[in-house]
């Protein structure tokens, strides 16, 4: 009896990632893609994406769910590296300048998303979601009338021809992939961005270490139970803040990162899916809105990623279309999310009911009718 | 063991909610290592001492208090519960104040962890410092070790068995250094028999060693058990304050519910009663602060059937259970019928009806009419007021509802303007009447009627116990009547159960002296209570 509930309850906790592992698998024969290939791409591809999930750990650990608000700091790099190509920076130094002009606007968008969130506690994924689509209309101001208009631009290749406004696709030869190469390593036929690997090692280093801090202590109490923290003297709002800010800085890092790997930005969309994708990703690794670690995010990207390479050949090899499996992209990682949320509402409702249950059943002292009808001797004197 | 000086004094303190006494002129002294009982019924006014004990802002905003409070001899005033902390003094919560998915130790040193400081702390301030796990883990186990249980410093909240989440919160004030004074509200409320015996030890314990402790708790037997001295509050008034010498259980409960023992006010006639109409075994409900644990009672037919105990101990649950608004279990038969549970529309169909405390949110559709108020139940489960068209569809007939309101307003006296009225427009009194009508209006057998006069005037309270009155003598409706009120129950009902944690802890007549509602009430064993 209960071997078999801890078997249900391991099925409803890692469900996705168990669909997943399954679905992946059987799509690999029909790719006809080498496993060789195969790991190469998730190598690139981890190196290209983790650090941006990363960036989802801290407001899951202040229990702000997944931080879809995380487009909003993928813009500001992208702000950076338009800078970085209009000055004509290449190389990491180029990435060291967006991530430097970046750092500061992710900062203060990061505030604003936190005061905000602190105003609809409860619901801040949906809030998130609804305010990067805001943020987004801003940027799209931003970037297609202020830049070459208000704010010079002395590169004139990146401007609209009509003189202001940046192009719809940004080429980023200049700093393309400059961070994958400072030291790639070639380890029997794998290549391997070393370096990027380190900055994203770094990272899992600082939240490990974030966590044994005060602040991370104090973002763990607010993210189970604020009331609880607050009537200890944690300052909740400011905690709250905090987390968002840090999600929002890294992932701003992770947007320069990313797209220092793609090598070509478009303009105006390229953050679009950026907190869509990363939240696919650490769901996928069997994360949930509460509970995420470091090994679900590899865990996350290594399945999500495996899927994307093998699904559009797939697709092809058995509809005729690769349509469908791109189609299958976007129907995945959006069923991903659908699911768990769903699972995690169902696993919420059904933990308080056991819990009120245990406390209808905790006690049975004496003389307190167990059981006995308490009739009679009233009434009819 | 109180050994003169004065720890904490409260000094004619008196406090009101916009002209609504709370507290009058209440005084007593706190010394150090003494247990304090304080008991009283709800609305007694133990909470809103506590909030000024506690310098709640909630006391601030409504205006403050009268009196002083002095810790050692000087006077203090608080600003926020921080300041009251700071002060030493300390709560243990009737909820527990506990991060689930921290260990022990995490939330015994919850926000004064052991830290050492670390290279950010120059950049980003003293919150990047470095937790000492080993530290806080050193300190927990001291903070239970004063305790003398058997606390495990690494397991986690959410694992551990209630009475252990209730030593970790103790352990948390006593980690505080400068706790002098403990404030325990209701601690074995959750606790089992033998748990709330251990908590007990550990508080003598800690007033051996100095620790001054008020003990506020239902539960007469432990209040007499441990404490020194026990004051009981009544209306707002300290009516009692007197060494834990020579009194019994019976003594205190007349203290705290013994309003009106001399003028005691009317009485229904005994009746007696031969058929049985309802009967409920094993009841249980999952209503969230209301829960029912195992209930057993019959009604008989013709009866007004009074459910009465203080606040959180399960009488709500009981009609709202019984009517399917909360998961609920056991057996429930109706005049020789099953009545299934979790099914409203059923239970409604059977021919109850529910009036329920939650006026606003269950009980009215306070943008609508009068007339659709008092109608809507009939028209849902009897299909009533409604007329066809072409033989294929319902609608409402206006005029029969219109007819069918008229008729309540005038035999209720409901105040309006007109039957087309808003209902959120009418007073509370008359809110409640317009719930009576509705019930009224499915002609039900049996009645559940859940804190009638909850929150409206003293002459519409008289209007709706008699509208009960009048509709159970001239129509014969059998009436459940759920109150905090004893004195209403005692009124109008022909027989008073009396619910404790989830039990029905005995069933009186209303004759019966008052102490023994209040020994019921107070977890005293039922056999005591009907020997006594």
């Amino acid at each position: 009896m209960s071997a078999r509930k801890k078997l249900s309850t391991f099925f409803s906790r890692y469900a996705v990632v168990i669909i997943f592992v399954i679905i992946t698998l059987i799509a690999i024969p029909p790719s006809g893609l080498s496993i060789k290939y195969i790991l190469q791409e998730i190598i690139t591809r981890l190196g290209r994406n983790s650090f941006l999930v990363l960036a989802l750990l801290l407001p899951i650990y202040a229990g702000m769910g997944l931080n879809f608000g995380m487009t909003l700091g993928a813009m500001a790099g992208q702000v950076g590296l338009i800078f970085a190509v209009n000055y004509g920076i290449s190389n990491w130094q180029g990435l060291v300048f967006a991530l430097l002009v970046g750092l500061p606007i992710s900062v203060l968008l990061g505030y604003v998303c936190g005061l905000v969130m602190n105003r609809a506690k409860g619901r801040e994924m949906v809030t998130g979601y609804i305010l990067a689509f805001f943020i987004n209309g801003i940027y799209q101001f931003f970037v297609m009338y202020m830049l070459g208009s208000v704010i010079p631009m002395g590169n004139k290749s990146i401007v609209l021809s009509r003189g202001y406004g940046i192009r719809n696709t940004l080429n980023l030869e200049s700093v393309r992939q400059s961070l994958d190469n400072i030291v790639m390593l070639r380890v029997g036929g794998f290549s391997i961005p070393l370096v990027t690997f380190i900055v994203i090692a770094l990272l899992c280093v600082f939240v490990v270490w974030f966590k044994k801090t005060k602040l991370g202590q104090d973002m763990r109490a607010v993210g189970q139970d604020m009331a609880v923290a607050e009537a200890a003297g944690i300052p909740v709002e400011k905690t709250r803040i905090v987390a968002i800010i840090i999600s929002t800085v890294l992932a701003c890092a992770g947007q320069i990162i990313f797209l220092q790997n793609m090598g070509n930005l478009a303009t105006y969309n390229a953050h679009d899916q950026t907190g869509f994708f990363a939240v696919a990703a650490i769901l996928v690794g069997g994360a949930s809105v509460t509970h995420a670690s470091i090994a679900n995010v590899f865990l996350g990207v290594t399945l999500l990623h495996a899927m994307f390479v093998v699904s559009p050949l797939a697709g092809q090899k058995l509809f005729g279309s690769a349509m469908i499996g791109e189609y299958f992209r976007q129907f995945i990682g959006y069923g991903v999310i659908a699911i768990s949320l769903v699972l995690y509402a169902w696993r919420t409702r059904k933990a308080a009911a056991e819990a009120r249950l245990s406390l209808r059943g905790a006690q049975n002292g004496p003389g307190k009718g167990n059981g006995k009808p308490a009739v009679g001797n009233g009434g009819q004197a | 063991m109180a050994n003169g000086s004065s720890l904490l004094s409260i000094e004619h303190v008196s406090k009101d909610f916009y002209g609504n006494v709370v507290l009058h002129d209440v005084s007593f002294d706190l010394h150090e290592g003494e247990i304090l009982g304080l008991v009283g019924e709800n609305g007694a006014g133990k909470t809103t001492l506590m909030h000024i004990l506690f310098g709640m802002p909630v006391i601030m905003e409504t205006g403050g208090f009268q009196g002083s409070i002095k810790i050692g001899g000087t006077e203090v005033h608080f600003s926020s519960p921080f300041d009251a902390l700071d002060a030493g003094l300390g709560m243990v919560h009737q909820e527990f104040s506990l991060i689930p998915g921290f260990t022990t130790t995490e939330n015994i040193v919850l926000n004064r962890e052991s830290m050492r400081a670390s290279i950010l702390n120059d950049v980003f301030g003293d919150r990047m410092s470095v937790l000492q796990r080993d530290r806080m883990r050193e300190r927990a186990q001291k903070a239970i070790g004063k305790l003398g249980v058997d606390l495990n410093p690494d397991m986690l909240v959410s694992e551990m068995p209630v009475g252990h989440k209730q030593f970790t919160e103790i352990a948390r004030e006593i980690d505080r250094e400068q706790t002098r004074i403990l404030i325990l509200d209701e601690p074995t409320a959750v606790l089992t028999e033998s748990e709330a015996e251990m908590l007990l030890q550990t508080l003598k314990r800690l007033a051996s060693e100095g620790i001054a402790i008020i003990f506020i708790s239902h539960r007469l037997q432990e209040v007499l058990a441990i404490a020194n001295r026990i004051v009981v509050l009544r209306d707002g008034h300290a009516v009692k304050d007197t060494p834990n010498e020579n009194i019994s259980m019976r003594d205190i409960a007349s203290w705290m519910v013994g309003r009106s023992l001399g003028e005691s006010g009317q009485r229904s006639e005994a009746r007696g009663f031969a058929e049985s109409l309802f009967k409920v075994r094993h009841l249980w409900v999952d209503m969230p602060g209301e829960t029912v644990r195992d209930v057993s009672f019959d009604v008989h037919r013709g009866e007004i059937f009074g459910i009465g105990g203080l606040a959180g101990q399960g009488k709500l649950g009981i009609p709202n259970g019984i009517m399917g608004l909360f998961p609920a279990g056991g057996e429930v038969v109706l005049d020789g019928k099953t009545v299934p549970l979790n099914d409203p529309a059923k239970a409604l169909a059977m021919g109850m009806a529910f009036v329920s405390e939650d006026r606003r949110g269950v009980g009215l559709l306070l943008d609508e009419s009068l007339e659709w108020n008092i109608a809507f139940t009939a028209i849902q489960v009897h299909g009533q007021y409604l007329k066809k068209i072409f033989g294929l569809f319902s609608q409402r007939d206006e005029k029969a509802m219109e007819d069918l309101c008229a008729e309540y307003v005038k035999l209720l006296d409901i105040k309006c303007t007109s039957t087309k009225q808003k209902a959120k427009e009418l007073s509370g009194g008359n809110q409640q009447k317009v719930c009576l009508a509705k019930a009224f209006a499915i002609k039900p057998q049996l009645m559940f009627v859940s804190e009638p006069t909850r929150g409206i005037d003293v002459g519409a309270k008289k209007l709706v116990l008699d509208t009960l009155h009048h509709y159970n003598r001239d129509f014969g409706t059998t009436i459940v009547m759920v109150s905090s009120e004893l004195e209403e129950l005692r009124s109008i009902c022909d027989r008073i159960a009396i619910v404790d944690e989830g039990r029905i802890a005995g069933i009186l007549p209303p004759t019966a002296d008052i102490s023994e509602f209040g020994l019921l009430m107070s977890g005293a064993a039922m056999e005591e209570a009907v020997n006594a």
